[in-house]
């Protein structure tokens, strides 16, 4: 199935150097996207999401650095490729369009010009032609009266119409590949689901594999045919959609769909998740990094986790995983 | 139900356009200009009551006045008209200046959204839940630090913890502190700015689960803000929406989120990932809100966004009609009325 990927991830290990110590964020992550298909990386704060797109995209913190794995994108390796290579890909290829618009978009241009500057750059567009590109791009994301608003400033503009911009700009070039970091954080729920279906729709007429990122298991679910769970950095589960909501098999995907307000009819039967996320600068991890949280913790918890495959329908990282096919909700509840 | 706050025909407008110069505004008014500078209809005429006891929701989008609302009701500023009740006094006749040091500052409280930008980020734990009870306690010496460990343990926050700065706590901690100084003080009415916004969602169970605990053993009243409305739900017992200055809608939670009257909250509702999708056909809004820049009083404030929209909404503007124990302010609420469901 490699040939249908828009991007294949596999063994990707990242690793920060800080003044306590060095911080393991990413270790053995694989998934892959195929054209076309929509899967959501979930995982609370901390869990590494970010952190495996920006490692993607090659625009890691200088603190960080890639200790293994590849990340195939049309028979390119991007955690080999030089900078020249990856500029080239980058908008081309690869978009992303990031949690906070007002302050990725840059704030001393119009939005006209900045869409401009993509088209130009990776889209064969002539710089006499790139404004009026621009201006039917705006009106592609929904925006009214586009050929006034091309003037804009970010600043002029509302959250979600900026949110619009920053998709603009991400597609302009036909990317095979639109990492989404939380796009639609900070949003109204109504600007929200419109925005969400403005990356559904286009993502699907342009056949873009598309990478949604967000903590929001309900949207993910939503939005995504399939979800990959993360937690410290680990790969926990990587399952369809449905399957995974039906019968989820890793313990803290489990309680992730416990926790979330939509599953419960009152409070008290909202489960919390005891614990919180290991301190990734220890030498001393535990080879499973949910292991002291673990509710069904058992002795082979200290073997090296199985390996993860990219390409298995149902993938568990977890020597005692809940049963297939039955649906199980833990009903533990921490004062 | 006794009535705690009461709250009537309140409006805040602010002053659009102030930023010109002294000079550029006597010019305007020699020129033949407008004697008023427009104004922003930030809350418009909206009253509401909170009973002893009650959890209020108040939902809404960004820029539809919820904040505004909030603050006016905290007293942290001045209303343009209406009157506040708090029990028999009417707070909205005293200056929100002065009101800091109001023998009833006590009995409101407020928790802010993420207490990491919200406390001092000099004063510890300890000092920052001690400081409301310094002010308005007047307490010094063991008192003091007897109430701030006794708060800190009810809010779960370990003591160990309360020699911390903000920024050396988790999120989850972060909360605690707030809540354990917004309580310290022992208020009858506590208003929560959505206050698990920036928590993951085991934190925010953990918090919210904290926040009804409290409510039992302190029997405050509580106005919670948010627009996640999948945790309104669990919370409150009953909820009002807000749509560009004005309450649109209002009723028990378990009704207005199962049947509701209003095409905005109809919206709204609609708009809500649901982890189990059934697959219904969504309700989308397109465009923008309207300007609340002087609105016209005669055009509904939904007009235009709404799919309904009929010339009836466009010269006059619905009031807000009761239905039993539910209040919406659409003209068209009866069809929507019209087919209940049965409640399970």
């Amino acid at each position: 199935m490699k040939a249908a990927s828009a991007l294949s991830v596999e063994g990707l290990s990242v690793e920060f150097r800080t003044r306590s110590g060095i911080v393991r964020a990413l270790d053995n992550v694989s998934f892959a996207v195929e054209k076309g298909e929509t899967i959501a990386l979930v995982g609370e704060s901390g869990s590494g999401k970010s952190v495996t797109a920006y490692a993607v995209m090659g625009i890691l913190d200088p603190a960080g650095k890639v200790t293994a794995g590849r990340a195939t994108l049309d028979g390119l390796d991007l955690l080999a490729a030089t900078q020249s290579q990856l500029a080239d890909v980058r908008g081309r290829k690869i978009a992303m369009i990031f949690q906070n618009p007002r302050t990725a978009l840059n704030p001393i241009r119009t939005v006209g010009r900045q869409i401009a500057d993509v088209l130009i750059r990776h889209g064969n567009v002539s710089r006499h032609d790139a404004p009026e590109k621009a201006i039917d791009m705006l009106r592609a994301v929904g925006i009214t009266d586009p050929s006034r608003r091309a003037g804009a400033y970010p600043f002029e503009m509302s959250g979600g119409m900026c949110q619009r911009v920053m998709i603009a700009i991400a597609l302009a070039a036909k990317p095979t590949l639109l990492i989404a970091d939380e796009p639609t954080t900070g949003l109204d729920v109504t600007t929200q689901a419109v925005i969400m279906d403005l990356v559904n729709d286009l993502a699907r007429e342009m056949g873009m594999g598309t990478i949604f990122i967000t903590h929001d298991l309900a949207l993910a679910g939503q939005r995504s045919s399939r979800i990959v769970v993360m937690h410290a950095g680990h790969v926990v589960e990587n399952a369809p959609t449905a399957e995974l909501f039906a019968h989820p098999r890793h313990p803290y995907t489990a309680e992730l769909i416990a926790a979330t307000p939509d599953s419960a009819a009152n409070l008290d039967e909202l489960a919390s998740i005891p614990g919180s996320l290991p301190d990734l600068r220890r030498t001393d991890l535990p080879p499973c990094r949910y292991s002291e949280r673990c509710p069904r913790k058992i002795d082979a918890c200290v073997q090296p986790l199985p390996h993860p495959a990219p390409n298995a329908v149902h993938f568990v990282a977890c020597w005692n995983p809940l049963p297939a096919g039955t649906v199980s909700v833990p009903t533990e509840s921490a004062a | 139900m006794t009535v705690l706050l009461d709250v009537a025909d309140v409006s805040k407008r602010f002053s659009v356009g102030s930023a010109l110069g002294p000079w550029a505004r006597l010019k305007r008014r020699f020129s033949g200009g407008p004697e008023q500078l427009p104004k922003v209809y930030a809350v418009d005429d909206v009253s509401f009551v909170i009973g002893k006891g009650e959890t209020v929701g108040l939902v809404g989008e960004s820029g539809c006045g919820k904040s505004t609302l909030v603050r006016a009701l905290t007293r942290l500023i001045d209303v343009s008209d209406g009157t506040i009740k708090l029990g028999d006094r009417d707070l909205s006749r005293k200056a929100a200046r002065v009101f800091a040091r109001d023998r009833d500052r006590a009995r409101i409280q407020m928790v802010f959204q993420d207490a990491g930008e919200s406390v001092n980020p000099r004063f510890t734990g300890f000092d920052a839940i001690a400081d409301p009870l310094r002010r308005l306690r007047k307490l010094r010496g063991r008192a003091l630090t007897e109430r701030v460990e006794t708060v800190a343990t009810q809010c779960g926050l370990p003591l160990q913890l309360l020699t911390r700065y903000p920024h050396q706590l988790s999120g989850g901690q972060r909360a605690r502190v707030g809540i354990a100084r917004a309580i310290a003080v022992e208020p009858e009415l506590l208003v929560l700015d959505e206050p698990t916004a920036a928590l993951d969602v085991s934190v925010q169970v953990v918090i919210l689960q904290l926040l009804q605990r409290l409510k039992k053993e302190i029997g405050m009243s509580y106005l919670f803000v948010s627009h996640d409305l999948s945790v309104v739900r669990l919370l409150c017992d009953r909820v009002l929406v807000m749509y560009l200055g004005k309450i649109v809608e209002s009723g028990p939670a378990k009704d207005v989120f199962e049947n509701p009257l209003h095409p905005y909250t109809q919206a709204l509702v609609a708009a809500v990932p649901r982890l189990h999708d059934d697959g219904v056909e969504r309700l989308r809004l397109d465009g923008e809100p309207r300007s609340p820049i002087d609105p016209d009083p005669n055009v509904c404030r939904f007009y235009g966004r709404c799919p309904r929209g009929t010339d009836l909404c466009k010269t006059t503007m619905p009031m807000l009609r009761h239905f039993g124990a539910r209040q919406a302010a659409c003209h068209f609420a009866e069809d929507y009325l019209a087919k209940p469901k049965t409640t399970t």
